[in-house]
């Protein structure tokens, strides 16, 4: 990369204190980057330390060792021009569609009526014009991410991080919200990092996909994903350079898993 | 309507495009009016039914006193209900002998009202500041638990001492009852907010203050609201006995007369005015909780019972 990134993690590593007393280190010795506009992809066995990392980037957590640069300033609090998708439903239940998108600008000191039509705008764009009004248990799950999206897009955010934020949907649903981020990212030229545990998922959707090892996580491998935008996911997992790049990733990947697997006998996705 | 726009637009993709023979014909779906006025009609009798029983308990209950009372027992020390009745009139046609019975009502209800109000904010405030503070709860945790294990009522004839016969000692003896009932609720309902909920107002761009009024305040309105229910009871007791303990009106007062005067028509008579003001409390307390947590799934459209 010759330009500066936009993320960068140098000797990053995190320990918390367990709940029987010892130490825990969850993300060990980590060193990345992320380039503008990039869609990095990161996968790893569940548990070894991936939600962790994006905290660093994020600033909810600082690092205990190395550090977290974020747009060429060590990250101090939460850095300008971060949106953060979490991977449990963080949207407000006491709100409705639209003042839950309109929470951000709010927030951020604009006014009731500014508030409210930006997030009108982004209700509309993520698919959800006509449920403005309607509060988050009347919508289904696929609904509720979509207002994630809005919630955190609608900040028009540089970085955006994403903890496996379709996890929790069905097969179909997630296919279609993978597209519909793929078609909210293009042109915004913000830089995405896109945990998963789904390799497919990774694959579909970004430039590049690190390979985490098993807890503690540093980063492995880095693979760039050949594959030419814009991409329709339903098609794209059935072409042979997909599959391709499946397996020399799935090789690297299957070793930390079965790491894991053994080593707790833990639930592994 | 767009609602089911975008069930389809979700539901598109369930279907296999390679499913091209024809499915099987299903039966007609029942008319759904049909169905919705049978089920309504049921859930009337349902109703019905159960307020006939009701009214039966209570006639079976009010009668069988009466008569226990006419021939077996003594009405002296367990009255009846005519005589309570007889009491119940004779207040509200007459007056009482410390004046109209509503001017007691009031008294009680504005000392009652006034003490929940300043000790209902008092215990929001310090809850939710200790419930999102853990040093401040941990170095005030010892205080609280003994604050909380003193007897409070007793607390009453001390009030009494201090700010005299007037509304002064029943607030204080109200405001501290209800104090205690409603801090230890904002406290839970402070501390166990969604932590997913904090980290996503922090990223948002919230500040402190407005992660407070946004997220934690609303968070733990479903605790402190179902405080205030026993709050209020609280309240009204704290009333009555601050009055119990010395006072010159109210409905504590009546009570203790009765008592003093071996009137036990005039004791269920004063309970049964306290019953129905808090029933009233309550139900005014249940409407704002309604308005108030609007956005629940309300357990009324959920468990909608058609058959
Ligand atoms: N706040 C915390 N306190 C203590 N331990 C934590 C905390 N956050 C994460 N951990 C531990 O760190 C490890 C990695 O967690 P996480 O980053 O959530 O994994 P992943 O997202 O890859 O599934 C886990 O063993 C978890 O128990
Ligand atoms: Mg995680």
């Amino acid at each position: 990369m010759t330009e500066d990134p936009v993320i960068r993690l140098r000797g990053a590593t995190k320990r918390f204190r367990s709940s029987s007393g010892g130490v825990h280190t969850a993300v060990h010795d980590l060193t990345m980057t992320v380039g503008r506009g990039e869609f990095v992809a990161v996968v790893g066995p569940t548990g070894c330390g991936k939600s962790t990392t994006l905290s660093l980037v994020s600033g909810l957590e600082p690092p205990s060792e190395g550090e977290a640069v974020v747009n060429g300033r060590p990250v101090t609090g939460i850095p300008d021009g971060v949106g953060y998708m979490f991977q449990a439903d963080a949207i407000l239940p006491w709100r409705t569609v639209l003042d839950n998108v309109a929470t951000g600008p709010r927030y951020r000191g604009a006014s009731k009526r500014e508030a409210r039509e930006r997030a009108r705008d982004w209700v509309r764009r993520v698919g959800l014009a006509g449920f403005e009004d309607y509060y988050p248990h009347q919508l289904s799950g696929g609904m509720r991410k979509r207002v994630a999206m809005a919630q955190t897009l609608v900040n028009e955010p540089s970085i955006l991080l994403m903890d496996e934020p379709f996890s929790a949907l069905d097969v179909q649903t997630r296919a279609l919200m993978q597209d519909e981020l793929l078609r909210l990212w293009s042109g915004t030229g913000a830089a995405v990092v896109f945990v998963t545990h789904d390799l497919e998922e990774a694959i579909c959707l970004a430039d590049r996909v690190l390979v985490m090892t098993a807890s503690p996580a540093t980063v492995k491998a880095s693979f760039t994903v050949p594959l030419a935008r814009p991409r329709d996911v339903e098609r794209i997992r059935l072409s042979t350079e997909f599959l391709d790049v499946y397996r020399e990733i799935w090789e690297s990947l299957r070793e930390e898993v079965e790491k894991t697997r053994e080593r707790g006998g833990k639930r592994v996705a | 309507m767009s609602r089911e726009g975008l069930d389809v637009q979700e539901a598109v993709t369930d279907a296999p495009a390679a499913t091209t023979t024809a499915a099987p014909a299903r039966a007609p779906l029942p008319d759904t009016a049909a169905v919705q006025r049978q089920a309504s009609a049921a859930r009337r009798r349902r109703r019905a039914g159960m307020w006939a029983l009701r009214l039966l308990l209570v006639v079976v209950w009010l009668g069988s006193w009466e008569a226990a009372a006419t021939w077996w027992i003594d009405p002296f020390f367990y009255s009846k209900p005519s005589a309570i009745w007889h009491r119940l009139v004779e207040w509200f046609d007459i007056g009482t002998q410390f004046g109209s019975v509503w001017e007691q009502i009031l008294i009680t209800l504005e000392e009652a009202v006034l003490g929940f109000v300043i000790g209902a904010a008092a215990g929001v405030v310090l809850g939710v500041l200790l419930g999102r503070s853990r040093y401040l709860a941990d170095v005030l945790a010892p205080f609280i638990k003994a604050a909380n294990a003193v007897p409070r009522i007793v607390l009453a004839s001390l009030f009494i001492i201090w700010f005299g016969f007037g509304l002064a000692s029943k607030v204080a003896t109200v405001v501290v009852l209800v104090f205690f009932a409603v801090f230890f609720n904002a406290f839970t309902g402070a501390r166990e907010v969604d932590r997913n909920l904090l980290d996503n107002a922090r990223i948002l761009g919230a500040s402190r203050l407005q992660v407070l009024g946004t997220i934690v305040l609303p968070s733990a309105t479903s605790w402190i609201l179902s405080s205030l229910h026993t709050a209020f009871g609280f309240a009204l007791i704290g009333a009555v006995v601050g009055e119990y303990a010395g006072a010159s009106k109210g409905l504590g007062l009546l009570i203790s007369n009765a008592q003093g005067t071996f009137d036990s028509a005039g004791i269920y008579a004063g309970m049964i005015i306290i019953t129905v003001v808090a029933l009233v409390a309550e139900w005014l307390l249940t409407m704002l909780e309604n308005r108030l947590l609007r956005w629940r799934p309300s357990a009324s459209r959920s468990s909608a019972e058609v058959v």
